[in-house]
């Protein structure tokens, strides 16, 4: 079975990410960028599938400016053995990027379409989703537990807010990642130098007949608004009564 | 392009994977071991084979003989990274001394490959309690008994993981007449651990690096056969200067990165420490200090990695090597001096990593040659680049 994982490039997670002065979106200028961490266990789902025998291929996607190359190329040093670089500078929303990806899919015909539940950027949540739906596919989100079965399905485990539940999919199918599924391994000396040698073949969205042009107008981005700051309070009994007479909540 | 500052795809991945490994495997251990003062065997063995697993581990060796392939400026991003762990840890993730690629014959199979593969640990015994800067000066002998040498003296100072396997002892082999005077023959020798006369005892507790191993090798008529000489007899410093190229600029390298770890931890204190109302780092006594070390650091980095790129380049000098150890190490004590001096108490008290890092800093300054002398090998070539 051939693996198809969705890999986003996003500012990294360690980063206090700043609000641009004229209001238009985030600073990304000189700013780390990393691999979405959904992505990365996705990743490493793919690559775990294959170390156990369940996977044969895994083709790693990234959808973007030219710097998505580097995602690719960190996807492959995890153990994916070749890349695909939609090429495009245009801002791309979820549903552009699920109607690219649908097109990739449509070409590799893959088995299991892995993607993170969101994008730590945007935390949009919808791209896994729509996908299934302009697949026609199965779709089992927010994974923390994958078993592939031996006569075409899969067990799916999610991770849902009454606790867990385990769903039957047919292949081919669409699973989004959720935090615990795994832990994304990092990649090692040897594998990084053969990351080199693996090909990423390059399209463009006219390539795959998919308009991307955002179909969402952003219209502000603000920072947050700032804590106001906590006070002390000297006594449970003056606690009571600010709950009860300022706060209104008791 | 002559000057390009851009890492490579691999390198970028090189350095993710390095602090990985770092922030995962080793800051967590940091201050449990330099309470202890010593690495535990069998977190020791844990740690090499967690290295050896992500091919960390002889990085910088050559691809022939087992290790990582590294090139130049690779390694310099690599030590970079794995100096902000104090080096009782770092030096888990081996890196076989360079000066093993001189093995010939059967030394290759005896020491330098298994070092590469970590299966034995070495040793490089060079200073003396009687011979320090002044290396011309040992006085360990090995005499000369037929294809035998017999081994009498010893060496202090020597670090390392654990006991070593084996030792890279440097010794007197004898005297030349040259028209400057007597002028005594070192030659090196790989002495193995157990060899009959051998001792190794652990020698004082050091205030840097405190679970760093020091070792007093001790030699009582010690037997070694010629087979066992690294290198020719009597050519031991120039074995050592043809592989040891890159050690100090390795130094710097790493002192880099001890001081921007130093440097980070300053920042977030300097932008969430409050005192008279407000963050500290609104006080431009305290900002000016991130200032001074940020550009310090930067031009630690900028000279560490000219000199690297000059003997990536094969055009290296000693005196470019002594630049940037002298640089860096001189730079990174004041950049954590500096940052226990913006921390205030808090910076003195074991719940953080600095003041173990101020105490580690000390001795950049004095190992792989002095500070001193590292100015004496500048000034020397400066100088007599000028002689009539
Ligand atoms: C923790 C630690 C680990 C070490 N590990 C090793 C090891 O693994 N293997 C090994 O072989 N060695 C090792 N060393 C030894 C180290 O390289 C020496 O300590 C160093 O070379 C200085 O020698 P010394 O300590 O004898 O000082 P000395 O040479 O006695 O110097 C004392 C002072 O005099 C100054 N001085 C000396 N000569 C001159 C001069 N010509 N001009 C101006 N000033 C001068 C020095 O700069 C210094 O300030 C280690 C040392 C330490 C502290």
């Amino acid at each position: 079975m051939k693996v198809l994982v969705a890999v986003k490039r996003v500012i990294d997670a360690n980063v206090k990410v700043r609000v641009k002065a004229d209001g238009t979106g985030v600073e990304t200028q000189n700013v780390k960028m990393s691999m979405n961490p959904f992505c990365e266990i996705a990743t490493e789902e793919a690559v775990r599938l294959k170390e156990a025998g369940k996977a044969t291929e895994i083709v790693a996607v990234s959808l973007g400016n030219a710097q998505c190359a580097e995602t690719i190329r960190t996807a492959l040093a995890m153990g994916a053995d070749r890349g695909i670089h939609v090429q495009t500078d245009v801002e791309l929303q979820p549903l552009a990027v699920a109607k690219l990806l649908k097109a990739v899919v449509d070409k590799e015909q893959p088995g299991l379409v892995i993607l993170g539940k969101q994008a730590i950027d945007d935390d949009a949540n919808q791209t896994g989703q729509m996908l299934s739906a302009l697949l026609g596919w199965p779709q089992a989100t927010y994974a923390s537990k994958l078993v592939i079965n031996d006569n075409g399905t899969a067990n799916v485990t999610r991770e849902v807010d009454g606790g867990l539940e385990t769903v039957e999919v047919k292949t081919p199918f669409v699973m989004t990642t959720d935090l615990r599924l795994n832990e994304p391994r990092y990649a090692s000396l040897p594998n990084i130098m053969k990351a080199k040698k693996k090909p990423i073949d390059a399209l463009t969205p006219e390539q795959l007949g998919v308009d991307p042009a955002p179909r969402l107008k952003t219209l502000k981005v603000t920072e947050p608004p700032k804590r106001q700051a906590g006070i002390k309070v000297g006594s449970v009994a003056e606690l009571v009564d600010k709950l009860k007479n300022e706060a209104k909540v008791i | 392009m002559p000057f390009d500052f851009q890492p490579s795809d691999e390198q970028r991945m090189l350095v993710e994977t390095t602090r990985a490994f770092i922030e995962k495997e080793l800051y967590p251990l940091e201050r449990q071991i330099d309470k202890l003062g010593h690495v535990p065997p069998e977190i020791g063995k844990e740690l090499k084979e967690k290295a050896k697993a992500v091919g960390l581990y002889a990085a910088n060796m050559p691809e022939e003989v087992g290790g990582g392939g590294l090139d130049v400026m690779s390694q310099m991003l690599f030590e970079r990274e794995l100096g902000k762990v104090n080096w009782a840890l770092q030096k888990f993730v081996g890196r076989p001394s360079y000066i093993l690629m001189a093995c010939k014959g059967e030394q290759i199979e005896k020491y330098l490959l298994p070092t590469v593969r970590g299966d034995k640990s070495e040793v490089f015994a060079l200073t003396e309690p009687g011979a320090g800067s002044d290396a011309m000066s040992i006085t360990t002998r090995a005499e000369q008994d037929g294809d035998d040498y017999i081994l009498n003296g010893g060496k202090h100072f020597i670090t390392g993981v654990g006991e070593p396997d084996f030792a890279i002892v440097f010794t007197v082999t004898g005297m030349d007449e040259t028209k400057r005077g007597p002028r005594k023959r070192i030659t090196a020798f790989l002495v193995d651990r157990g060899t009959p006369g051998f001792t190794i005892r652990r020698g004082p507790r050091c205030v840097s690096y405190r679970a760093y191993d020091n070792w007093e090798l001790f030699f009582d008529n010690v037997r070694l056969n010629k087979r066992q000489i690294l290198g020719e007899e009597g050519k031991g410093f120039a074995v050592a200067s043809e592989w040891l190229l890159g050690g100090r600029v390795f130094i710097a390298a790493n002192c880099c990165g001890k001081a921007e770890r130093a440097m980070e931890l300053a920042l977030d204190w300097a932008a969430t420490r409050k005192q008279f109302g407000q963050t500290i780092g609104k006080f431009q006594g305290v900002s000016f200090k991130l200032a001074d070390m940020k550009t310090e650091i930067a031009a630690a980095d900028a000279l560490t990695a000219y000199v690297c790129w000059k003997l990536q380049n094969g055009t290296m000098t000693d005196g470019d090597a002594g630049m940037a150890k002298l640089f860096a190490t001189e730079m990174l004590g004041r950049v954590t001096d500096q940052a226990i001096q913006i921390f205030g108490g808090m910076g003195l008290m074991e719940e953080l990593p600095l003041e173990m890092m101020w105490r580690d800093a000390r001795v950049e300054r004095i190992w792989e040659g002095t500070s001193e002398i590292q100015r004496h090998i500048i000034s020397r070539e400066m100088l007599r680049a000028k002689e009539q």
